[in-house]
């Protein structure tokens, strides 16, 4: 199999598939023997599903050869590890569920399995979804493919070094403050998160129910479109999913930009960003002028709110979906319990990282009697107040423009002892988990040799539109094509 | 807003989260860290806001009371650390 594969789209894939050029077992072990050779250094991955992805591969050609394949079919993926998967370990990045094979499949593994996309693995993340570093793996930290000394981001650091390494062609995510698009900013690759309620959390361990929505890292704006579209949907089985159409996200790439309105939020070019990564982002606005868009100066006042806000929020609700780990259904139990509470209390105590339980502790008492009205209900008030900043603008402007990230990927260790300026590398992604809305993560450049993301927000299922604007400035530019050195495939090498 | 190691506790033990003598300071320190952040919160007038609990505004969807599962109990219980006749086990509850 010919090392170019890499660098082909999935529409590329495709065809290579449906004319017979090779096969879905050929393409699955081509990225199989890719994570073999270069896993060890990346620590992306926390299972491999070798034998399972080829069985899947070996169905996907059965269904191309007798003419009942989806354009995805035979493509193989990797997903992440918070995402239950029937029969094979699903973690999510934690002691808690070292040893818990999922009973069954969350809807996207289903809705992807169905269509014969073969599993490549699950990928490493931050426990519980719970960091933005992928520092607090209990299996390890994840490397920056583009500077092995680095974070990739989190928390589905996993998923973002794969795809960045080209260990795999498209890989899942989640995303409850910032953890598909930060991850996809700091490895230079494309990442979309779309409005709450489009793809479904049945099956998706849950951090912060109100805020967590599953989606995509690909290589390209395009890619991301045919992979959004076959996992979204209304599912009975998540009572938060939106039972709206979901329209073809590729027929829209390549509409016109011609008079697009970009709103740039001046809260989001403040003091805190780093200059370098400002000029990148500045760089990637004067493109889109070039297409014909018009910039419109715009405010969001309450941006210094939303991580105050998210940090009630999300450890409150995670505090009371975390309290299902008791040691009695599934997951670890400590030893030789003497009763009930010091099973609990030791069990939860051994198996739960610093940062999931500093997160419990803070929801927990943040829902203690005579604190609700102080903490929870003025976080949501607050929510409210963002939302309601958003949508004044969305009545002036298609979509919202500006950083990912405030610098680009930090050194592994370089915050792991400090939560609060960890937790403050979220400001520009959080306020969209609260509001609900949908972001993308588009490479723009690169700050200091490290990849800089564009963020895209648009308001409430507007994903096509958003797809749009990233694959017209694909079309312009070539950021979205760069692969770090020592994993890239240059043209005309076999 | 700070937490004093005894409140540490107190709140541990609410979470029903085991915390290591030597690792109160720090957690102390850390909580405490986190709801200074929070207070940031204080700037901000919300009076007569409506708060907002799902990002649609979205009411709990209903469906008919009808069984939609297949019975998996076997299956299910294959990840529980202690079971005996189709039961979980745990210590003793009453003496």
């Amino acid at each position: 199999m010919d090392n170019q594969m890499i660098n082909k789209s999935l529409a590329e894939l495709s065809v290579g598939l449906q004319s017979g050029k090779f096969s879905s077992v050929e393409l699955t072990q081509f990225y199989l023997d890719r994570i073999a050779s270069h896993d060890s250094e990346l620590n992306a991955f926390i299972t491999v599903t070798a034998e399972q992805a080829l069985a899947t591969a070996k169905t996907a050609d059965e269904k191309i050869a007798s003419g009942s394949a989806s354009g995805l079919t035979g493509i193989p993926l990797a997903h992440k590890d918070i995402f239950c998967t029937d029969g094979v370990k699903t973690s999510a990045g934690s002691k808690m569920l070292d040893n818990f094979i999922a009973p069954y499949n969350a809807t996207v593994v289903e809705k992807l399995k169905s269509i014969s996309m073969p599993m490549l693995g699950k990928t490493n993340m931050d426990e519980f979804a719970m960091g933005s570093s992928n520092e607090n793996s209990y299996y390890g930290a994840v490397k920056n493919p583009w500077d092995l000394d680095r974070v990739p981001g989190g928390s589905s650091g996993g998923s973002a070094a794969a795809v960045a390494a080209k260990l795999a062609p498209i890989a899942t995510g989640t995303d409850t403050g910032g953890s598909i698009r930060q991850p996809a900013s700091l490895t230079g690759i494309t990442g979309i998160k779309p409005t709450y309620g489009r793809v479904s959390r049945f099956g998706m361990i849950a951090y912060a129910s109100s805020l967590d929505q599953g989606g995509v890292f690909a290589s390209s704006a395009a890619d991301s479109a045919l992979l959004l579209e076959a996992m979204s949907g209304f599912d009975a089985k998540d009572s938060t999913s939106v039972d709206i159409p979901v329209p073809d996200f590729s027929t829209t790439l390549n509409d016109s930009l011609k008079g697009l309105k970009i709103g740039l939020p001046k809260e989001y070019f403040e003091e805190g960003l780093n200059s370098e990564v400002a000029k990148v982002i500045e760089a990637a606005i004067e493109e889109y002028k070039k297409l014909g868009a018009e910039i419109v100066e715009v405010s969001l006042p309450n941006t210094h709110l939303a991580i105050p806000a998210y940090y009630v929020i999300a450890p409150a609700e995670a505090s009371s979906n975390l309290s299902r780990f008791d040691g009695v259904r599934y997951g670890y139990r400590c030893e030789d319990p003497v009763d009930l509470t010091d099973m609990y209390m030791r069990s939860r105590g051994d198996a739960f990282g610093r940062e999931v339980k500093r997160r419990i502790m803070t929801g927990t008492y943040a829902l203690s009697a005579g604190y609700y009205d102080a903490y929870y209900l003025k976080a949501q008030k607050i929510r409210r107040l963002i939302s309601e900043d958003f949508q004044k603008v969305f009545e002036k402007v298609d979509v919202i423009m500006g950083p990912v990230a405030p610098e680009t990927a930090f050194k592994i260790g370089e915050k792991s002892d400090d939560p609060i300026s960890m937790y403050l590398s979220d400001i520009y992604t959080i306020a969209l988990n609260l509001a609900g809305l949908p972001g993308m993560s588009v490479p723009a450049g690169f700050a200091n040799n490290m990849p800089v993301g564009l963020q895209i927000i648009g308001n409430a299922f507007t994903e096509g539109k958003m797809l749009n604007v990233a694959h017209q400035y694909q079309q312009a530019t070539d950021w979205h094509k760069q692969t770090p050195s020592k994993y890239a495939v240059s043209e005309g090498e076999k | 807003m700070s937490l004093t190691p005894e409140e540490v506790k107190k709140i541990a033990f609410l979470a029903r989260l085991a915390i290591k003598e030597e690792s109160i300071e720090q957690y102390s320190e850390d909580l405490s860290g986190i709801l200074h952040l929070v207070d940031q919160m204080d700037a901000a007038n919300v009076e007569d806001i409506e708060p907002m609990a799902h990002p649609q505004d979205a009411m709990q969807r209903l469906r008919k009371d009808e069984v939609t599962e297949i019975n998996q109990r076997e299956k299910l219980m294959e990840n529980a650390p202690a079971t005996e006749n189709g039961l979980f086990l745990v210590p003793k509850v009453l003496d």
